[in-house]
């Protein structure tokens, strides 16, 4: 092989590349509008990247006679982003999904090059005309699983892994101790930081160092099915995180909070298809099936699920706030009166610890 | 305070176990390092070791075999920077930095169809009496094989490099390749022996992270460690010994973080996250103002590429 061929061979492999990194049906029919996705993580991450492709597959399954999809799967965060979105937006994709806080601002930038382009960023707060925000409200399902942990500890310690002390996981561990502390007073949660997403060595260590201080129920908000092993070894209980997680832990997995976006992604494309788009903010949760919870662990008491369950549909059915006054700080100062809900904006801005919690929030 | 007590015996476990990663690729450099050779690319070793350990873990169903195949992947990986700098006499520092960025695409490529499998823990030893023990029986008579194994490496090690005629050879290369080879000893074939070696050190410490610590395989599951390893060798001046203090003071103050955070000690979680690589830090420059000392222990042809034609 001379030097041409080489280097021939080489272009095609590189362009053989791209085309895998764009995933399947680039190259589709004409008429059918093209719906691009960006995820931070491999689609095999199961959990995170996984749970948006599956609302992707749900977007195929039912409107893949009007649309194809296309995805880029493990973009980092940051100026990368922006290219990825780009080459998507110049190559005819009228509906971009960027499913990352971080890809924020690369969407905003490609959004004002592209105005017949629309876009939805998830967990971001920014919009603009052609750039509507979406999130789900992930403390509903703490509130049902605190309740949980409150009927099954004994040593009346719950070890809550945190990754990053934001409000979307302070207002969980404050949904979580609420709950927990309305059926066991006497309960308290001791949280550890990990100040990382996804450092399964870190989150296994800290699972250990709270079981040796005697916790009994590990909740997490970090990515890794770490702690799951950690509390099947040591055979105490645990909830899983943004995927069902039992196979790691089949006697230790008590439910696990599963993010579902499939409902939200095929109507999103419906509207998009009919003129309906409009940007717009989305903070959904059980009642539009943005989340759910995986199934109970068997080894649950029967009254136990009845009243998660009924939790569960009290917050469906609007019957239940997770928030609902009074609430109490940890001087217990009222916060949250009698009566009164916590309102989006005070969720969205939580930077305190509720009654119950041990330790102070990080600053 | 009698609870508070009660955490030591598991904390000296967890640190034990913590600190068995950074044991294995540590040494290994060491090794490394002392017969003249700079490989940076240990996290990225380590890496592959893990992910091709965990797969034929979950292939063959034994995690010994894995370990194996860890320890092999890892020497494979070393083999490719000592043929890149050894043979063709590549910069050492930026093959060593490329083949961790190669080993962080490569094992995420290989793993690719290995996220998300379950396999089973490695069990634990259990002595009868002995592991029951109060406050030590769990650290020192109830941890996994390797760590014991990463244990008993350190003397080994030592006893290799100072008690051995091979090791004189070796430590006589890395301090001045010139005269080992005017003496007639196989300079190249012996930093190549010492790299692979190196390297499949690595790929147990690897293989450790992803069948025993947290048995799963996730990308870049190492988190880092590889980097530290590399800064405790210098940390410890390359005595082997030293390496295992720099070791447990590493996984000490990691799980020490954790514990109090748990217990509700008013100190930011940022700053405690922070404190093991500040005291790396601060111990290189402790050691580093001590200029003789370096010059008693560091190699003198570290990184120095060696041509026998020369």
């Amino acid at each position: 092989m001379n030097r041409r061929t080489m280097g021939k061979a080489l272009m095609g492999l590189a362009t053989g590349a791209a085309m895998l990194a764009l995933g399947v049906g680039a190259a589709d029919a004409q008429e059918k509008m093209k719906v691009g996705f960006v995820y931070v993580g491999p689609i095999s991450d199961h959990g995170y990247s996984y749970q948006h492709d599956q609302g992707r597959l749900a977007v195929e399954k039912e409107l893949g006679d009007k649309v194809s999809t296309t995805f880029v799967e493990n973009v980092p965060e940051g100026a990368d982003a922006e290219r990825v979105i780009e080459q998507l937006a110049s190559s005819g994709h009228k509906l971009i999904f960027t499913t990352s806080f971080g890809f924020m601002n690369p969407t905003l930038k490609v959004a004002q090059r592209h105005p017949d382009v629309k876009f939805e960023h998830a967990t971001g707060y920014k919009r603009s005309a052609n750039v509507a925000t979406y999130s789900a409200r992930f403390y509903e399902a703490r509130t049902v699983i605190g309740q949980i942990a409150g009927q099954m500890t004994k040593s009346n310690i719950i070890g809550y892994i945190g990754s990053f002390p934001i409000p979307e996981v302070i207002s969980g561990i404050n949904a979580f101790t609420i709950a927990m502390r309305e059926v066991n007073p006497k309960a308290e949660v001791r949280v550890v930081w990990v100040n990382s997403w996804y450092d399964p060595g870190k989150e296994a260590e800290a699972a250990k160092a709270l079981i040796d201080q005697g916790a009994d129920v590990i909740s997490l908000h970090t990515d890794s099915p770490a702690a799951i092993q950690v509390a099947q070894e040591r055979g105490l209980w645990v909830f899983g995180q943004s995927s069902d997680m039992t196979r790691f832990g089949p006697k230790a997995h008590l439910t696990a909070i599963v993010d579902d976006w499939r409902e939200y992604y095929v109507n999103r494309v419906k509207a998009a298809l009919d003129g309906s788009w409009k940007s717009q903010d989305t903070w959904g949760g059980f009642k539009d099936h943005m989340l759910f919870l995986a199934p109970y662990n068997p080894a649950l008491p029967a009254d136990v699920v009845a009243a998660a369950e009924k939790t569960r549909t009290d917050i469906m059915e609007g019957k239940r706030h997770s928030f609902q006054g009074p609430v109490k700080d940890q001087s217990g100062k009222v916060v949250i009166a009698e009566g009164k809900q916590a309102t989006d904006e005070q969720i969205l801005k939580m930077d305190w610890y509720v009654e119950g919690v041990q330790g102070k929030v990080p600053k | 305070m009698s609870a508070e007590l009660a955490l030591i015996g598991p904390i000296l476990a967890a640190m034990l176990a913590a600190a068995t990663p950074l044991l294995f690729a540590a040494l290994g450099e060491l090794v490394v390092e002392k017969s003249g050779v700079l490989n940076l690319g240990v996290e990225g070793m380590m890496l592959v070791g893990a992910v091709c350990g965990f797969a034929v873990a979950v292939q063959t169903g034994s995690s010994t075999l894995g370990f194996v195949a860890g320890a092999a992947a890892g020497a494979g990986m070393a083999a490719l920077f000592g043929v890149l700098t050894l043979f063709l006499l590549a910069n050492q520092v930026a093959t060593g930095l490329a083949l961790t960025l190669f080993g962080v695409g490569l094992s995420a490529l290989i793993g690719q169809g290995f996220v998300g499998i379950p396999i089973a823990d490695v069990p634990e030893l259990y002595i009868p009496g002995l592991t029951d023990l109060p406050v030590i029986g769990k650290a020192l008579f109830g941890q996994d094989a390797l760590v014991y194994l990463a244990l008993a490496a350190v003397p080994a090690v030592h006893w290799f490099l100072y008690a051995t005629r091979k090791g004189l050879i070796l430590r006589a290369v890395g301090e001045n390749h010139a005269a080992a080879h005017a003496l007639g000893y196989k300079v190249i074939r012996i930093r190549f022996l010492a790299v692979l070696f190196g390297g499949a050190m690595s790929g147990m410490g690897g293989a450790f992270l992803s069948l025993d610590y947290t048995p799963m395989w996730a990308e870049g599951i190492s988190s880092g460690r590889g980097w530290i390893a590399l800064a405790l060798v210098v940390f410890a001046t390359w005595k082997p010994g030293r390496v295992l203090l720099g070791a447990w003071l590493f996984g000490g103050v990691t799980i020490a973080q954790l514990h109090v955070q748990g217990l509700g000690i008013d100190i930011p979680s940022q700053l405690l996250s922070m404190l093991p690589y500040l005291a790396t830090v601060i111990v290189l420059v402790v050691i580093s103002r001590d200029v003789a000392r370096i010059r008693l222990n560091a190699p003198a042809s570290l990184g120095k590429v060696f041509h026998p034609d020369a």
